[in-house]
């Protein structure tokens, strides 16, 4: 399809630890196409958030190893892209938003220099742009992420505000100045569940006024409902099924997506499942085959042979399981 | 600050109580001004109750006392005032007036195994220190004792030689409550057991506690943010707001007829995967605002900040706790005036 916008295939990622390799992201693949909301959804330690950084490669630099794969972003592959190409998609294409929003402020820099900043460096490639523009657009972008007193809050250093206030902050930095693609790691992780509704419910509406393409990571299947349109399951460093949002949670195919769904609490009541049994592999020896093989119910001989590969059931619905294939 | 002599006045509660708690009151200083010192009011004036072998939801947002109640009731803190009632009888001291029977039967499991295990000690040193405190099992029998508690976590003989730093975040959970259940206690105070877990983890630990409180006949003080997860796990819910509880029912009427505005804001924000669970959410109320702060809270009813239905005696006065339905009290003015008319 040609208006593909983000597109990882066939992505590797090693940790280098004592004792060898780490090998946690086996064989992603992941496509973001314009204006599109994907979720990517997985438990801790299952690599979401390693993907994540991937993409603007904000790894922590020395220890990784990508040995494999490639990530186009508008047809080109980012892992062989140079400093001021990669620093160019990090200031205007791509704009991120942390989980701990207390973390991703510099807690010395008053809210206006920090919007600033990211307002300047946006937009410093094609004119010169003065101070007054600058606090200009961070009123507005404050504005816009309905944060009481903009003016005021430009001179607050990040203590002065509440957790909600601060990722609110945020957003409105990611959307100060025009991006392509906004990649949400867990935005609402850490705050209150009525705080998280307002800031999801503000994300979605500035992504959906503004066609930007979301990249939202969480672990939380009720989130990723109500705000994407595609939803990629990660266990393990792999994706086990992806689907249309609305045909994945009517029609789940994997045994692990089953398991995911089956263990989250109903507000309606019904008693909780029995959860999935075991814990996620030990990344220095994945398990052989499929990396679920080992938790999995249904699992045969040829599940411990080879992974198996993402084979589309229906339209978009594309499932890693041999279940499928017998 | 309560004394012993206290102990004497104190009302007769119901036998069907195990817990009870009067106008219970706990205050942080956290420093002074020219007007006096400055508290913070973490729990503010409540009352509750708990029946023997069931499961109370404490549920509120963080800084909403909620914790604090928990570590009250176990003994970390001491209460400012009012009181609480455990088997009839005063326990608002701190832990070291407690006597060791009293201290036996309430146990507390923490938020986060990996800091309330010590990483240098062994499973089976974490599992002997009940055990020597609180029962006079013979040295022989200790292992057998702590194999058979191991068992009713679903856990393996061989874990007792296990370090907490080589288990995962589930199994160190299951440890902790290995650890609580083995003085026999009758109440359990669960801090958030599973918020640190991933979903699929937690649903088999709540199962576990679950069957446990069968089979021993425990109750349960339940604190957590999860609503979802208290409409499968508790029998009774309370809501807490900046130190004082809003409403209190069971789970079932708590669901399907919430009067309190926040319940109401509370269930319209927690995300859901089903349709038949959107339909529980109230459509007219959406969140906003934030929770105010508990060294300044907001005048009158602490929630009109936020409150869609907000009248003007809200900002004035403190609506006191009215029983709408039997077992079924909300601390609301909409509904005090529906009273009196």
């Amino acid at each position: 399809m040609e208006n593909i916008l983000l597109n990882i295939k066939d992505l590797h990622i090693w940790y280098r630890v004592y004792g060898g390799y780490l090998k946690i992201i086996n064989s992603v693949y992941l496509m973001v196409r314009e204006g599109e909301r994907v979720g990517l959804v997985g438990e801790s330690g299952c690599g979401k958030t390693t993907v994540m950084k991937s993409i603007p490669q904000i790894l922590p630099p020395g220890d990784f190893l990508i040995p494999k794969g490639e990530i186009y972003y508008k047809g080109k592959d980012i892992l062989k892209m140079n400093f001021s190409e990669i620093q160019r998609l990090r200031s205007r294409e791509i704009a991120m938003i942390f989980q701990d929003p207390t973390a991703a402020l510099n807690p010395v820099f008053t809210i206006g220099t920090q919007i600033g900043d990211v307002i300047r460096y946006s937009a410093a490639l094609e004119e010169n742009v003065h101070q007054e523009k600058i606090k200009m657009l961070s009123i507005k972008a404050l504005k816009e992420v309905s944060l009481p007193d903009p003016e005021r809050m430009l001179v607050n250093y990040p203590f002065q505000l509440s957790g909600g206030m601060k990722q609110r902050v945020c957003i409105a930095m990611s959307t100060s100045s025009p991006r392509n693609l906004i990649i949400a790691d867990e935005p609402g992780t850490s705050l209150d569940v009525t705080i998280q509704d307002q800031i999801m419910r503000l994300l979605n509406e500035i992504v959906k006024k503004r066609k930007t393409s979301l990249l939202l990571i969480t672990h939380s299947l009720g989130v990723a409902k109500e705000m994407t349109d595609r939803i990629y399951i990660m266990y393990a460093g792999t994706i086990v099924e992806t689907a249309l949002t609305k045909d994945l949670f009517q029609n789940p195919v994997h045994p692990y997506t089953k398991g995911l769904l089956a263990s989250v609490p109903r507000l309606s009541g019904g008693g909780i499942a029995r959860g999935i049994p075991g814990r996620i592999p030990d990344y220095l020896n994945p398990p052989q085959g499929c990396r679920f093989q080992p938790r999995c119910e249904y699992a045969t001989s040829s599940c411990t042979e080879n992974p198996p590969q993402l084979i589309e059931v229906e339209k978009d619905h594309f499932v890693a399981c041999y279940l499928t294939q017998r | 600050m309560l004394f012993d002599s206290e102990v004497n006045t104190m009302t007769q509660s119901e036998n069907n109580e195990i817990l009870k708690a009067i106008n219970l009151k706990k205050y942080f200083r956290i420093g002074k001004d020219k007007k006096g010192p400055i508290f913070v009011r973490a729990v503010d004036g409540v009352n509750f109750s708990i029946k023997y072998g069931e499961t109370l939801g404490l549920v509120g947002e963080s800084g909403s006392g909620k914790s604090t109640i928990a570590y009250t009731i176990v003994g970390m803190y001491h209460p400012t005032s009012g009181q609480i009632l455990f088997k009839d009888q005063n326990i608002g001291m701190e832990a070291v007036r407690r006597s060791l029977s009293l201290k036996k039967e309430i146990q507390i499991v923490f938020q986060d195994p990996g800091s309330s295990l010590n990483p240098r000690q062994t499973v089976e040193q974490i599992l002997a220190l009940p055990f020597r405190i609180h029962t006079q099992t013979p040295k022989k029998q200790l292992r057998e004792k702590m194999v058979e508690l191991l068992q009713k976590v679903e856990l393996p003989p061989d874990f007792l030689y296990k370090s907490p730093l080589s288990i995962s975040g589930g199994q160190k959970q299951l440890v902790a409550i290995a650890r609580a259940l083995a003085s026999n206690p009758s109440l359990i105070v669960l801090d958030e057991p599973t918020s640190s877990l991933d979903v699929s983890v937690q649903a088999k630990i709540i199962n576990k506690l679950m069957d446990l409180q069968k089979e021993m006949h425990l109750t349960y003080l339940f604190v957590t943010h999860d609503l979802s997860l208290m409409r499968n796990a508790a029998s009774r819910i309370a809501i807490m707001y900046l130190g004082k509880i809003c409403e209190i029912a069971d789970a079932t009427t708590f669901f399907e007829k919430p009067l309190h505005p926040y319940t109401q804001m509370l269930i319209s924000s927690v995300p859901v995967i089903t349709d038949e669970e959107k339909k529980l959410k109230p459509k007219k109320i959406v969140s906003i605002g934030e929770i105010g702060s508990p060294v300044n809270p907001p005048s009158g009813c602490s929630f009109h900040p936020r409150c869609p239905y907000r009248m003007p005696i809200c900002s004035e006065a403190d609506p006191e706790m009215i029983e709408v339905s039997p077992g079924h009290t909300v601390r609301c003015h909409l509904f005090s005036s529906q009273k009196k008319n």
